[in-house]
């Protein structure tokens, strides 16, 4: 049941989302990371997302938050939708999130173009230290504390680094 | 079988391959070779069951329009002991991977197999991982937009899983003469379930002649280039043709599946619809 006890402020809506955080990398907004896929007034408001990965576990938090954020400014229990199509890339990223990532320690994800290589042992061209900015570095792991992470190490300041992969 | 119940096995089948292999690569998690890799593989498994979970969710989803419609055949066995009785509630994806009995499950008899060590753990992985790559490639194609969008989605996760496990096979397979011969006995235990994933089960024929799923026979050649060349690389022989175990798909499976089940749905089965 959806029930709306004001009107719909697009423009409020969208910086309500702006205050949900990703539970996993907190330095990130929803809207940063690029799941809010759409948000929907007709027939009560509706926001629609899709997940990262499929396995992400920070999905149903996320959801939750959603809904809490929007009933706490009046919103009402607004519709939360997942879609999974189109699938998620990081190329969705926004540049402001990407800032966030460096600043908070972790390699925000290169161009989509440099990666999809199914091949083993190739790696992506040069991922930047985001400490002290060397492209000096070398991957530990694939996977990293997060499915959307992976391990890196830099040769230069010697400090290892989660890259956000791009995918 | 209607085309509504082909669909279903279909999408049953495809979800209990992903549960049931994401569930013994998460039986390594604490117990990796190195941290990393135990990440790795448990990161492995979370996409796996999280696949599952779509394909789940969207069985449950045709289960319960067609129990609108009439009686399905599948809906008892898919409720459940003590489910199917009085009023029906709708079907839930919980209910469908923890409340379903061995054979009901349609995965492929590969993925039930034990870990072994790290070489038959690797292997199962690189196996399943270059079947499930090149079908999820065709399958992002499919007439039925739901199982198109998951297996659009799940085919970027797959992709690192297949990099990843073929690294593994070539750095055993040309690694040690320990590390080759593990690999190559794992591969002596795997090799005869092989076959199984590109055998069509009865709904599968169905759903491909609707354009719902890939011709299988058509993925074959594709899978078998792919495993060459990493066996190629890690100086592993590719075997030669051999009586393949099928029977997985269809419900006949091994007798591994059990002991995976009742670890995986003790906790359901004991205490129903347990929440924490
Ligand atoms: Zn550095």
């Amino acid at each position: 049941m959806v029930t709306t006890n004001k009107n719909i402020d697009i423009t409020e809506v969208r910086k309500l989302l702006g205050e949900v955080h990703d539970p996993e990398v907190p330095v990130l907004t929803i809207l940063d990371l690029g799941i809010v896929r759409d948000i929907r007034v007709e027939g009560g408001l509706e926001i629609v997302i899709t997940p990262t990965y499929s396995g992400c576990p920070a999905m149903d938090m996320i959801r939750q938050q959603i809904v809490t954020t929007l009933d706490q400014h009046g919103y009402g229990q607004v519709k939360v939708t997942t879609v999974l199509s189109p699938a998620w890339t990081t190329e969705w990223m926004s540049q402001e999130g990407k800032d966030k990532l460096k600043a908070y320690g972790i390699a925000p994800p290169n161009p989509l173009q440099q990666v999809c290589q199914i091949r083993p042992f190739h790696r992506e061209e040069a991922v930047q230290c985001p400490h002290c900015g060397s492209y000096h570095t070398s991957l530990i792991s694939e996977f990293g504390s997060t499915a959307c992470k992976s391990l890196y190490k830099c040769m230069d300041c010697k400090e290892p680094f989660d890259y956000f992969k791009c995918h | 079988m209607t085309h509504s119940t082909a669909l279903i096995h279909y999408t049953l089948h495809l979800a209990d391959d992903g549960l049931i292999l994401g569930h013994r690569n998460s039986e390594w998690t604490g117990h990796g070779p190195i941290l990393e890799q135990d990440i790795a593989l448990s990161n492995i498994a979370l996409d796996l069951i999280g696949q599952a979970r779509n394909f789940y969710q969207y069985a449950a989803e045709l289960i319960n329009i067609g129990g609108l419609s009439g009686p399905s055949n599948i809906s008892n066995p898919a409720m459940g002991p003590g489910l199917s009785d009085g009023p029906r509630s709708p079907v839930t994806e919980d209910q469908l991977a923890y409340l379903r009995d061995g054979w009901d499950f349609k995965n492929c008899l590969l993925v039930e197999q034990g870990n072994g060590d790290w070489a038959k753990t690797i292997l199962r992985q690189f196996l399943f991982s270059a079947y499930q790559t090149t079908l999820y490639e065709k399958l992002a194609q499919s007439r039925d937009k739901t199982l198109a969008a998951i297996a659009a989605k799940s085919y970027k996760e797959g992709v690192y899983h297949l990099r990843w496990s073929s690294e593994w096979v070539i750095r055993l397979g040309d690694g040690t003469e320990e590390s080759h011969t593990r690999m190559n006995n794992a591969l002596d235990e795997l090799w005869k379930f092989t076959g199984e994933l590109h055998t069509a089960a009865t709904y599968e024929l169905e759903t491909a002649a609707k354009a719902i799923s890939p011709d299988l026979s058509t993925l074959q050649p594709l899978w078998k280039e792919k495993v060459k060349e990493v066996f190629d690389e890690a100086g592993i022989t590719y075997p030669p043709s051999v009586w393949m175990q099928t029977g997985g798909k269809e419900g006949r499976h091994t007798e591994h599946l059990g002991y995976v089940l009742a670890e995986m749905q003790f906790l359901q089965r004991a205490y129903p619809g347990c929440e924490w």
